[in-house]
This record gives C-alpha cells, structure tokens and sequence, in this order.
C-alpha cells in the first residue's frame, strides 16, 4: 500500500483509476462482509436521509408534491419565528444540564460498578439500565401530579415544606427543571452500557501491572490505567449523549403536554414535531432538524477532539 | 470461574494499597442512588397490582394494601376481543425480535471488524457515514422510509417490521469501537497463518468481543421488541404484541393501572434478555495475551 502510493502523483488518470480499481479487486473480502449490513443501510438509512436533505429547501405538506422555496425556510426560522428562538434557549439549557451530567454519571456509575462482587455487578447495572427500557411516564404524572395525591405533593406536604399542592407539570417555573430530572433518569443508557462493556474488557494484568509501578489509589488508576484504555467506548458514549440530550423532545410531551406552559419546555425537537405531525408543513419541520443536525455535528467534533486529546 | 475471578479481583485490589473502607462507601453510594431509581419502576409495578379504590387515596400509599391482578385481566380481555387470536401476537413478536436479532448482530460485527481493521478504498468514508446517520435526526426520514418500503412492496408484510431494524448505525459504531482496541498484530498472525478475513473475524477477533456483542445482542434485542408496527403494518395479523398492548392500554379504558400493568407487561421480555447477556458481558475477564 505504501510503495504503490508513493509517486501517485506522477501517474496519469488512467493509471491511477486501474491502480484503484486493483486496489477495490485485492479488497473484495471487505466488501462483501460489509455488504449485507451496507445494503440495509442504504436502502432504509441512507437513501431516506440523502431524501429528506433537500426537503429543508421546499413547502411540503405532504399532499401535493414539495415545491423548492430556497432559503425562505431559514430566514423565517431565524428572523421571524420566536418560538424556535425560545426553543434554541431551552435546548441549550436542556442539554447543558443533561448531557455532562448524564456523561459523568454514565462513566462514573459503570466505574464504582466495575467494583463490585459478580452478582452485584449484574443487578446494579440492571437498576441503573432499567429505566431506559422502561419508558414509563404515567408513573412520573402520578408522582408530580398537581393534586394532593401526587406522591412529590404529598411528601413535601408532610414534611411540612409546601403548605398546599404545587403544579409541578403546569407551572413555568418547574416543567423545564422536571423534565430535566426525568430526563436524567432514563438517561443511563446505551452510553452506559457500552462503558460496562469497556470496563470488562480491560485486562486485569493492567491493574497488577499499575500496581507494581507505583499506583497507590483509585485515582491514579483511573487516570494511568482505565481512562487510556477506554478511548473508543468513552466516544460512543459521548455521542450517544450528544444525541440523546439534543433531540430530547418525548419526555416533555409526554409529561408536561404539548405544548408546555410558555413553550418553557419547548425543545428544538419538539418544534420540529410540531410543524411536522400537526401543522404538516413538511418542508419547515426539515429545516429545523438541519440546524439542529448543523450543531449536533459540531458538538461532536469539538468534543472529539477533547477526547482524542487524553487517547492514545 | 466467578470465584477465581473474584479472588484474583481481592488481590489486585490489595496490591494496589487499597482501603476496605473505600469499597463500603462507593457501596453505600450505588445503593442509595439505586433506591432512587428504582423507586419510579417499584411503584409502576404496584400501581399496576393496585385495585382501582387504592389508586386515588390520600396520601398515596407506596405499597398496595389488597393487591390484585385485575389490571392485567383487564388488559388481555380487551386483547382477546380483537379478531386475531392472541398467540399470533406472539408468534409475530417473537419471530420479528428473534430475526432482527440475529442478523443485526451478525451484520454489525461482520461490518464493524471490517471497518475497523481493514483500510480499503472507501473506508473512510465509510466510517465518517457511520456517526453522521448517528446524529442526524428528522422527522422528515419515516416519510422517505415509507416511500421507500412502499416502493419495495414491503407495506403490511413482516418485512416492513424487520429489514429496517437489521443495520442500525448505533450497534455497527458500538462493536466497530470495541473492535479497534483488539492489536494489529493478532490479526496479521492470523494472516500469515493463512487464515481469510472470514475466518479472523468469527475465530480471532469476534470471540473476545462477547462484552461488546452481548452489549449489542441486549440493544438489538430492545430495539425489536419495542418496534411500533402503527404505521408500516396496518393489518392486524402482522402486528407484534407490545404494539397491540400499548394499543389496548391507551383505548377506551384508559385506567392508569392498565398502563402500568401494561408497561410491566411489555417490560418483562427484554429484562429477561439483559439479565442473560449481562450475566455473560460479567464472566468474561479479559486474561493477559489478548491484548497488547
């Protein structure tokens, strides 16, 4: 690979597409193990997003056929519309809350578990997994519920801290900051299965290794020993939350309504739902997922880049 | 073997001047942060034992006092209402779940291995697909992905169910990371030996991979049960049975111990699931020669 890539410059086209096409021959055994997974992909993953890419630039509304409108779509997303700026503000806070918190919980969880007796290790994973499987958000509208049967209400009540019921669900001071706990709750997700996945992983001898050269703490381990070799798992984790926390938008429709009280949980997400499923104007709903896709996107880069910085 | 584990586990912990204190703490930390979660699924499941009267009293209680099933006969009286019989639900769960399942996890490290440890014209940008379908994101996708199983004729048949589950990006990046951290050097042993890129994948790389692939196995698995049949499916006969429950506990008598018997329900299955791979993810220690 090396020798015949050194003086690809000098080739001519003609010789530098037989070089390559010698080279897609000698790799054959590649392509067809990626094959079946890349046919499925492309039909109902990459074929309907290289679809949807254009249908930010058109009024679409689902019955007639989308009709191109250039940027007018964006100029009304960022000039004109104020919800979607009241729904930038809450997704940033959202995220900021959820994302680093639910990340540092993930890695910090899967650790401390890494710890434990066999057994345990099996049911305190499944406790803090469980609720990601779960979906259950009856239970929370029982538990904020704004009457006195509501089990926060009634808690606090006899505990003496509130004197009458709180709306937990409808008032603006609190919808954003409950669906946030909620949020939190199912959050222990994939990212932090994958990390126990990791810890397993990690060769013992390492650690007697550590051992011997000197570490003397959890600490220490944690960054000479478990930080480095846990690189890869450590990025899907990160991705996973970026996505997770970014299109969060089930949770508050859920519990809180649709819309919520001043649009104070209205996320990006949610306004693209919105547009899309009630309003059907196909074409809008499309780009706000664009500009949200544009700042997942660079999410992600600036936070590999973090991460490259302590790998390898 | 669990035993063994667990001694060795005993002396490096020795080695490395650990505290026993230490331990008890990070004990006392998971258990109480456990409780915490644990609680909103603890009263999920006693909601849905709770006969209708102990619903609504004050202050609501955190156990059920006459506990009783009533709840789920409800939920499979209106299930047995329906035209078709209530083992083809789950025939049809079963068969979708199992065969997404399988394949994906057949696929993805198949996929994954290649991307990870071969550089082909191509890889690249391969790679680079992988986490950008990861991120994006639209509402707009269901459409097109509609369009494209309506062009394939694949609408109210099994196959609307199960061929768009099989490539998940999210399961190809999970054991793509996960394969990367095998050495170089094994896999070009493997190659001087003699051994074909099939063979290094399934006998070389894959079999040090269960953590990554159980792992997977539990999303995948996840992922199938929890598939919602509403939109591709709209004869009876195809759709999968947390479909039709979560179908039966939002119609007409629409009782909140209802939902939750039928949230416990469906919830039942993939616990199974994750509790058996979970199992095998912990028994895997990785032993010194695997890695470099």
């Amino acid at each position: 690979m090396a020798v015949n890539t050194e003086n690809i410059g000098k080739r001519s086209k003609k010789e530098k597409r037989s070089m390559l096409w010698r080279d897609i021959k000698r790799n054959k055994a590649c392509y067809g193990m990626i094959a079946p997974f890349m046919i499925f992909f492309m039909l109902f993953t990459a074929v309907p997003v290289l679809m949807s890419l254009p249908m930010g630039f058109t009024d679409f509304n689902m019955a007639q056929p989308p009709k191109f409108v250039g940027l007018s779509n964006f100029t009304t997303l960022f000039l004109s519309d104020k919800i979607f700026m009241k729904s930038i503000r809450v997704t940033i806070v959202f995220a900021l809350f959820t994302g680093p918190i639910s990340y540092v919980l993930c890695f910090l969880l899967a650790w401390l578990i890494n710890e434990m007796h066999p057994k345990l290790k099996t049911v305190f994973t499944l406790i803090f997994y469980a609720p990601s499987m779960a979906n259950v958000y009856t239970v929370w509208q029982l538990i904020f519920s704004g009457d006195m049967n509501g089990y926060m209400n009634s808690f606090l009540i006899n505990l003496g801290i509130i004197n009458s019921p709180v709306q937990w669900l409808t008032d603006g001071r609190y919808v954003l900051g409950v669906t946030i706990i909620v949020q939190l709750w199912i959050s222990l997700g994939a990212g932090f299965l994958a990390l126990r996945a990791g810890f397993q992983n990690i060769d013992r001898s390492m650690y007697e290794a550590g051992a011997i050269e000197g570490i003397r703490n959890r600490w220490q381990e944690l960054r000479y020993i478990v930080i480095p070799s846990m690189g890869p798992q450590l990025m899907f984790a990160a991705v996973m939350q970026i996505v997770s926390s970014f299109t969060a938008g089930t949770v508050a429709q859920n519990l809180v309504g649709f819309p919520s009280t001043d649009y104070k949980a209205h996320t990006i997400m949610t306004h693209a739902f919105d547009y899309g499923w009630q309003r059907f104007e196909m074409g809008y709903a499309s780009a706000i997922c664009m500009v949200l896709f544009i700042a997942m996107f660079v999410c992600n880069k600036l936070i590999s880049k973090v991460l490259g910085k302590y790998m390898d | 073997m669990a035993q063994t584990d667990t001694a060795k586990l005993r002396a490096s912990n020795k080695q490395a001047g650990r505290k026993k204190g230490g331990s008890a703490v990070i004990f006392l930390f998971l258990v109480i942060l456990g409780l915490f979660m644990a609680l909103p699924l603890y009263l999920t499941v006693v909601m849905s034992v709770k006969p209708v009267e102990e619903l609504f009293v004050f202050p609501p209680k955190l156990y059920a006092v006459r506990p009783t099933l009533d709840n789920f006969s409800d939920m499979f009286r209106v299930l047995h209402q329906n035209r078709v019989p209530f083992s083809r639900y789950v025939f049809n769960s079963v068969f979708v779940t199992v065969t997404v399942t399988v394949l994906q996890c057949f696929f993805s490290s198949m996929a994954a291995f290649v991307l990870a440890k071969c550089k082909f014209p191509g890889s690249k940008i391969l790679n680079g697909i992988i986490v950008v379908a990861l991120l994006y994101q639209s509402n707009v996708i269901y459409i097109m992905q509609y369009i494209v199983m309506a062009k394939l004729h694949m609408i109210d048949t099994y196959t609307a169910l199960i061929f768009p589950a099989v490539a998940s990006p999210m399961g190809l990046f999970l054991m793509r990371q996960s394969i990367s951290q095998v050495p170089d050097s094994i896999i070009e042993a493997a190659k001087v030996d003699g051994a074909g890129l099939f063979r290094i994948c399934w006998q070389v790389v894959m079999p040090n991979q269960k953590p990554a692939l159980m792992t997977l196995m539990i999303f995948a698995f996840q992922g199938a049960w929890n598939i919602q049949a509403g939109s591709v499916v709209f004869k009876e006969q195809y759709k999968t049975l947390p479909t039709v429950v979560s179908q039966a506990a939002s119609s007409g008598m629409a009782r909140a111990g209802v939902a939750m018997a039928a949230a416990v329900f469906i919830l039942i299955p993939p616990i199974i699931i994750f509790m058996l791979a979970q199992r095998q993810v912990i028994e895997t220690m990785a032993h010194s020669g695997i890695k470099e």
